[in-house]
């Protein structure tokens, strides 16, 4: 029997799968990154996300009866961009109910992967910030590294949180809520904030250990700079403009994160180059509106959920013109 | 209006070019050849032999039924066995002469040299000769030289560039039959009336260069046609160099206007294979009855270049070639990535098969598709500046608006999008049937 089909009778090796593999390579060293900052506990929080979310999938994709997709590892990119949006003494139940929401509300009931029209880890985790206000930002750091990386005076205020069961984690302010004046604190200087060894969600402080993966994503095609690089340069400008410290900008809070891994999200973001710059200046620009006037500390999140809502229509006003179809256009 | 404007976009698959190393050699003997007689775009011949008859190498069997049609010629001497009509593999019934060889290769008295003494002998020349392009389209060659009057053609270009994978064929004839390829150019550039020839090849065929000058030089030695300039134009190898609209793009930077053709900018393009094709029949007067094919894939024991009869059945010239080291599950006419998949291995070869893959069972298998995730893979390899994910999806919606708005029929079908897609989803496959809803709405009315 020969078998007949149309063609292309060959394709590329790469797959959906590969792609999701190589973002989750990605994370790796981040994950290193909040293991020595926050402890073991930041792993509980990613293993629940990752869990959590994974199991959501399967269990929509049976409910839906769909054919199951977890195979295609996008739920466990999600888990783990959304772990590594929350602090680590954030309750497990709290991630899993995160992750839930990212996964059951902000994915499946809107079809599954390529229909969602928001990015689920950051639906998730906006979805706590809104509910659980002040466990989502109680951020907590290593005692040993607090003790050597900060002024006594906010060691001295620290308070050990009892639900971590860990007496050697102390509270501590993010850079960028005491850039805002919101609380009290001492920003880190730069090395600091580059290294990582300060106050934040757990995938999010190590500058150096997501730069890492970043490179690799780059390296691999799985993501291009028109997005990172416009919405890096155009948030920290701004916010320099505005009169904040432009490497305190840069390497604190969600940006970096933000930047590489969450607004090159596929599915929520546009297709062509312009589309990208344009989606890339716009999260920039409310970013450094939510940072600078807002009444929270932080935008990243926000403003790369706000972007996601307009890619639609940014893809209908980027639309190329096919070769040759000029007289067409006109 | 001229427009200039470069794509350069495109995929690299695994160029498998196994066979540019092997030459060309000569399959005969097959016992039993059926030939279609219908194996062009525009309509086919009508019968001119019946059962029991006897024909010869080179004689017309059958008769073109005007128009776009070119006559179809015996390829064998022996006695025909059935005019019959079968259904192809694409779904068309055919007409099939069914000659049983009686290995004697007596040669048609008809087959001469033609007298070409003005511009339409050398037109009705080419359509007496059967000649279809050899690069895998089957468009009537008198048809393509013969542009309306309107349009003022100052360019021919040689397609050379063979970008699909596998495929040797035209590697293999620019190689042993430079001479005609030139001479071939220099008589149809001077029919045309054009002094330019552009010659385009991907460049993983460099050692075509010297031959393909020393047979320019050689060929202007003898003093004819000196004004007319041949250039040899290596391009990047980058599928899908050889397509026709982006192959003339990257070597001018013209654009052929959508839904419009070559000569609407003044160029001709013609396979390479074609032209010497055209050199070789002024000379012999042989029509076209035999070709050569590339004989590739994972399943084929001996891969080559052949040169074959047309109508003998693929799986004879598989086992004239060596037959195959593994059972075949696809067996494809042409590249992999535009080529035909048949359904019979007693299919003929046509006029313009030029390569035979037969693909081993595990590389046949489908690919099973998943939800496309927006990543851009196919909008930024389309050669056409087109959007493939968005115009398969409306395809599978059924809807004409957005397919015709976001300019479908500019879709050259060469599967690159399907080819990049990391969900393996079927896009150009989907893509093609959206054409077919514009062109049926078209005709009823209900889009412009």
């Amino acid at each position: 029997m020969l078998r007949v089909s149309a063609s292309p009778h060959i394709r590329s090796p790469r797959t959906t799968r590969a792609i999701m593999l190589d973002v989750i390579i990605a994370l790796i060293p981040a994950m290193f990154a909040a293991f020595f900052i926050f402890g073991p506990r930041s792993l509980a929080i990613i293993a629940v996300s990752v869990a959590a979310s994974v199991l959501t999938e399967a269990l929509c994709n049976l409910a839906m009866k769909r054919d199951q997709s977890i195979g295609d590892l996008t739920a466990v990119v999600t888990g783990l961009l959304l772990a590594y949006g929350l602090p680590a003494s954030l309750p497990l139940w709290m991630a899993a109910l995160g992750a839930i929401v990212a996964i059951g509300a902000a994915k499946m009931l809107f079809g599954g992967l390529g229909d969602n029209f928001a990015n689920p880890a950051i639906t998730g985790r906006i979805f706590l910030a809104v509910s659980f206000g002040s466990s989502m930002s109680n951020s907590v750091v290593l005692g040993r590294v607090a003790k050597t990386g900060l002024s006594p005076d906010l060691i001295g205020q620290a308070t050990a949180l009892t639900n971590a069961g860990d007496m050697d984690l102390v509270s501590q302010a993010t850079p960028l809520a005491v850039a805002r004046e919101m609380v009290e604190g001492d920003i880190p200087d730069s090395l600091t904030l580059f290294l990582g060894n300060h106050a934040g969600m757990i995938g999010e402080v190590s500058v150096l250990a997501l730069l890492i993966g970043a490179l690799w994503l780059l390296l691999r095609g799985v993501i291009d700079l028109w997005i990172p690089s416009t919405m890096i340069v155009s948030t920290v400008l701004l916010c320099w403009v505005a009169g904040g410290d432009p490497l305190m900008h840069l390497m604190s809070g969600g940006l970096i994160i933000g930047a590489f891994f969450m607004a090159t999200d596929y599915v929520t973001s546009p297709i062509t180059a312009k589309g990208k710059i344009i989606f890339g200046i716009g999260c920039g620009l409310l970013t450094f509106l939510m940072r600078m006037y807002s009444g929270m500390p932080e935008g990243v999140s926000f403003a790369i959920l706000i972007m996601n809502i307009l890619t639609p229509h940014i893809n209908n006003w980027t639309k190329p013109v096919t070769m040759g179809g000029e007289a067409h256009a006109s | 209006m001229l427009l200039i404007r470069r794509s350069h976009r495109g995929i690299h698959p695994p160029e498998n070019k196994n066979t540019s190393k092997i030459a060309i050699s000569r399959l005969d003997d097959f016992d039993t050849l059926s030939i279609p007689l219908d194996m062009q775009i525009g309509p086919g011949c009508t019968p001119l032999v019946a059962k029991g008859d006897t024909v010869l190498v080179g004689q017309r069997i059958g008769e073109p039924m005007g128009g776009w049609s070119v006559p179809v010629h015996s390829s064998v001497s022996g006695t025909v066995e059935r005019v019959k009509k079968e259904i192809m593999s694409d779904g068309d019934v055919v007409e099939y002469v069914t000659i049983k060889n009686d290995h004697k290769y007596l040669v048609s008295p008809d087959v001469k040299p033609p007298l070409i003494n003005n511009r339409d002998d050398f037109i009705n020349a080419l359509r007496d000769s059967g000649l279809v392009g050899l690069g895998g389209a089957a468009f009537p060659t008198f048809v393509k030289q013969n542009p309306p009057p309107d349009k003022e053609i100052d360019l021919l270009i040689i397609n050379a560039a063979e970008c699909e994978p596998f495929i040797t064929s035209d590697h293999r004839i620019m190689l042993e039959r430079a001479d005609e390829v030139i001479a071939g150019c220099m008589v149809t550039a001077s029919w045309l009336g054009v002094k330019e020839v552009i010659i385009g090849i991907e460049d993983n065929k460099p050692d075509v260069v010297k031959p393909l000058e020393e047979a320019i030089k050689a060929y202007h030695r003898g003093g004819a046609e000196a004004d007319i300039e041949i250039k040899i134009s290596m391009l990047p190898t980058l599928y899908p160099t050889g397509a026709e609209k982006v192959l003339i793009n990257k070597l001018t930077g013209r654009v052929v206007p959508m839904e419009g053709l070559p000569a609407d900018i003044g160029v001709i393009v013609q396979n390479v294979t074609t032209i010497a094709f055209i050199a070789n029949y002024l000379k012999t007067g042989l029509p076209l009855i035999r070709r050569v094919i590339t004989l590739d894939g994972s399943a084929i024991a001996h891969p080559g270049n052949y040169d074959v009869p047309v109508g003998a059945h693929i799986e004879d010239v598989i086992k004239a070639a060596g037959g195959t080291i593994t059972k075949p599950g696809k067996i494809i006419m042409g590249g992999p990535m535009m080529g035909k998949a048949i359904d019979e291995l007693t299919r003929p070869i046509l006029l313009h098969n030029n390569a035979i893959l037969a693909l081993s069972e595990e590389d046949a298998i489908l690919p099973k598709e998943i939800a496309c995730i927006l990543c851009g893979e196919c909008v930024r390899a389309c050669p056409m500046i087109l959007q493939p994910t968005s115009l398969d999806k409306a395809a599978r919606r059924l809807d004409v608006d957005t397919l015709e708005k976001e300019y479908v029929l500019n879709c050259i079908e060469c599967g690159c999008c399907s080819y990049v897609c990391p969900s393996k989803r079927y896009l150009v496959q989907n893509i093609i049937i959206g054409k077919g809803l514009v062109r049926a709405a078209q005709k009823k009315g209900e889009v412009d």
